[in-house]
């Protein structure tokens, strides 16, 4: 019997949190919005879908295997990503584009750096820049929803965030599309990447993520609330050329970047105080890119602008420690 | 219900059911009772008996060595049969005394009874550290130096603590219910000893029935039953007393320096025996449970009796054990085997088998963030073993490693299965080697 006792120091219990665990619930509340996607755009998206996650978990296995590290794919994290990249990609992309996304994904935001934990920047995004600077034809041509079944061919689109941007560029103005017909933005019917068209889809997700406690609050809120706030400020001030607060929130990849891009786990502060700050310079930055930068869309170089800052941040919101409030006496 | 609590931890299930309802039971001797000279922090005691002696029960048979040391006693009546070193819960052979019982279980004669309300605070002081008493709640710190404070450090508190944090301990549990009279003898000797009214005896409120008890039982002695939110590891002196009185011990400090001394109930009730009747402390309660025992009990047991003797008590074991635990499932220790003795620190005797411990290698930090969220000493518990795995000592003090209490919090619930509160022991070994060569 001696020779089968464990002799593990403390503690003997664990709480059986896995990684895949946390993996796998992320996959979950993506489920809503992916399968929307696909009602709204159909095959095209379905097969941007299908490229990603399992490009991604493909890549995955070549790079262990040039690593000649033990396979990771059983962690959900590569096909998490590959969901991701998905649902920033229009639905029209082609299949080439999708999988070299995937590619850069895995390759060039997660494995250089050592793999799982290590990337400092989320990988998705990652590609969907790198993506959006070398084919920015493919990457900005957008089609109409045609839900399933309709019978409706693809027709060319811009998205709301787009034509607000021009129209803006063009006419100092906001168009007709910024002030009325939300309702569209709220149920997805509406031009954009997979991912960006229904807020009703990402809300339930991310409610879902925060009621099984693997996201907190605190990025969301401060994300969308920043957002909110300095977008409505703007609004105030000229609502003639500014759109309105609740526009931000609807279009775009706001819910999607704020429920499920800023809070990967990896890339983002590990204290409350420090997702507070992170969330607020993702909505900053979100917010003044839409209005003054070159892209109609913000929140994808916001979050990676926030991610390289994570370590500094980190590093400046370590807690208060237990009992060092008095520990003057004892460091004399 | 007022329910306290501290900032941090966590609520692991506390599987407490198998044995809260089950009354103290005295345990037999066994065999043979092998009794360490080294029970407590601090220096070991020194054998002052002799291969062939008789002894009668509460006998000194080691002696205290220094200030920070306790005299260890017979737990019973008979022939010291062998002084050799033998295998001791912390994990390898240590001198220790074999007595064969008698089977009399005659105390000593020269033991006698005592008034606390006749002696001063320095003779009942001395009574407690020649009784042996140390902190029963496994730190065993030797209790008449906590009762000592320096001159200049003043104490006005004094909490009792009944939270019993780990799982599946009840031991305090049964004994709040059973021996309130003792507990209470206690509190008034302790209370005689440090000049102190305020009285507190913090209690998690998943034991009503303690709560409820004991409520009744303090009412006419000043003393103030506190309700605690469960969560662990408010059993932990720091937490406990942040929890009832809202005072942080300062980092590097001790719970005198916020004008605190806090006591197992445990400890409590054995500083009245050793007052009151002289008794010094030969027994406690320790629970025998887990899923590897088939009839968990909390047992009366002699200290020095073998853990295997414990678990015939309780109807054997349930399958094969694949894990021998001395204390809590939080903090307690793995043993090598069933020959190790049950000592004065020894609260509960815990054993799991293969499928009740979830064994799986470890993966990468996704810096999900959990560890720093449960620290309740609010550390940055993964950074801390970043740099313990890279040897990085001097990085590790940096962020604070020594004020680690290592009650595991970050290891449960890490998802990346890291063993993060073991590399942390590994930087504060290396940050005290570190401190010892300067």
């Amino acid at each position: 019997m001696e020779n089968q006792l464990y002799l593990s120091s403390s503690p003997h219990i664990h709480s059986g949190e896995t990684t895949d665990k946390v993996m796998r619930l992320v996959i979950y509340a993506l489920l809503p919005a992916t399968l929307l996607s696909i009602y709204f755009f159909g095959l095209p998206a379905l097969s941007v879908l299908l490229i990603c996650t399992l490009g991604c978990p493909v890549f995955e296995a070549l790079a262990c295997k040039l690593r000649k590290q033990p396979l990771t794919l059983v962690d959900g994290s590569a096909a998490l990503t590959g969901i991701l990249l998905a649902m920033n990609l229009p639905p029209s992309c082609p299949w080439w584009i999708a999988l070299f996304g995937a590619a850069v994904a895995i390759l060039v935001g997660k494995q250089v750096y050592g793999g799982l934990g290590y990337n400092p920047f989320n990988p998705a995004l990652v590609a969907r820049v790198v993506l959006l600077i070398s084919f920015p034809v493919q990457m900005t041509s957008w089609t109409a929803p045609a839900p399933l079944g309709s019978g409706i061919d693809a027709v060319t689109s811009a998205t709301p965030l787009g034509e607000v941007k021009t129209a803006v560029m063009l006419t100092g103005k906001l168009p007709e599309l910024a002030t009325s017909g939300f309702g569209h933005y709220f149920t997805g019917d509406m031009a954009g990447c997979l991912g960006e068209v229904s807020a009703i889809a990402l809300l339930l997700g991310g409610l879902f993520l925060l009621y099984k406690k693997v996201i907190t609050w605190h990025i969301p809120v401060s994300f969308i609330g920043t957002v909110l706030a300095i977008g409505g400020i703007f609004w105030l001030v000229d609502p003639g050329r500014y759109p309105s607060p609740l526009f931000h929130l609807l279009t775009g990849g706001l819910l999607l970047g704020a429920f499920f891009m800023a809070t990967d786990m990896v890339t983002s502060p590990v204290t409350y105080r420090g997702m507070l700050i992170f969330g607020c310079g993702c909505g900053l930055l979100t917010v003044l890119i839409r209005l003054f930068g070159g892209y109609p869309e913000g929140v994808s170089f916001a979050i990676l602008l926030m991610n390289a800052c994570t370590p500094l941040i980190d590093r400046y919101t370590r807690p208060k420690l237990y009992g060092q409030v008095e520990s003057l006496k004892a460091e004399g | 219900m007022n329910l306290k609590t501290f900032a941090g931890g966590l609520h692991p299930p506390d599987n407490k059911k198998w044995s809260a309802d089950k009354p103290i039971e005295l345990c037999p001797l066994p065999e043979e009772l092998i009794i360490p000279a080294a029970q407590h922090i601090g220096a070991p005691a020194e054998i002052c008996v002799a291969v062939g002696d008789t002894v009668k029960k509460g006998q000194m048979i080691a002696q205290a060595k220094g200030f920070v040391s306790v005299p260890i006693h017979a737990s019973t009546s008979g022939e010291v049969i062998a002084i050799e070193p033998r295998l001791h819960p912390m994990g390898r052979p240590l001198p220790a005394v074999v007595i064969k019982p008698d089977g009399q279980d005659q105390w000593d004669d020269s033991l006698k009874p005592n008034d606390p309300e006749q002696l001063d605070s320095e003779t009942l002081k001395s009574l407690i550290r020649d009784a042996g008493i140390v902190g029963m709640g496994g730190a065993t710190f030797p209790t008449h130096v906590k009762l000592s404070p320096p001159e200049g450090k003043t104490i006005d508190t004094l909490i009792l603590n009944g939270v019993e944090c780990e799982p599946y301990l009840t031991a305090d549990h049964r004994l709040m219910l059973e021996q309130s009279e003792r507990l209470i003898d206690g509190i008034r000797i302790l209370r005689k000893i440090l000049g102190v009214k305020d009285t507190i005896i913090g209690i998690e409120a998943n034991k009503p029935d303690a709560i409820e008890h004991l409520n009744k039982e303090c009412a006419p002695h000043q003393i103030q039953i506190q309700p605690l939110k469960v969560q662990y590891p408010q059993g932990a002196e720091k937490q406990l007393i942040d929890a009832c009185t809202s005072r942080q011990v300062p980092s590097g400090g001790l719970p005198m320096d916020c004008g605190v001394v806090v006591q197992n109930v445990g400890t409590c009730a054995a500083i009245s025996d050793a007052v009151r009747l002289g008794r010094p402390l030969v027994e406690r309660v320790a629970t025998v449970t887990g899923p590897g025992i088939k009839e968990p009990k909390n047992l009366l047991v002699a200290v020095g009796t073998p853990l295997q003797h414990l678990v015939d008590q309780c109807g054997g074991l349930n399958g094969e054990p694949a894990k021998i635990i001395m204390g809590g499932p939080m903090m307690g220790q793995a043993q090598l085997s069933l020959e190790v003795p049950a000592i004065r620190g020894t609260s509960g005797l815990l054993i799991f088998r293969e499928p009740d411990l979830q064994v799986r290698p470890a993966g990468p930090c996704i810096r999900c963030g959990r560890c720093v969220s449960v620290c309740p000493i609010h550390l940055q518990p993964t950074t801390i073993a970043a740099y313990a795995r890279l040897d990085l000592i001097d990085e590790a003090e940096h962020y604070n490693a020594l004020d680690c209490i290592e009650c595991g919090c970050c290891t449960y619930i890490c998802p990346a299965a890291l063993p993060l509160v073991q590399s942390i022991r590994h930087a504060k070994g290396g940050i005290m080697a570190k401190r010892r060569k300067l």
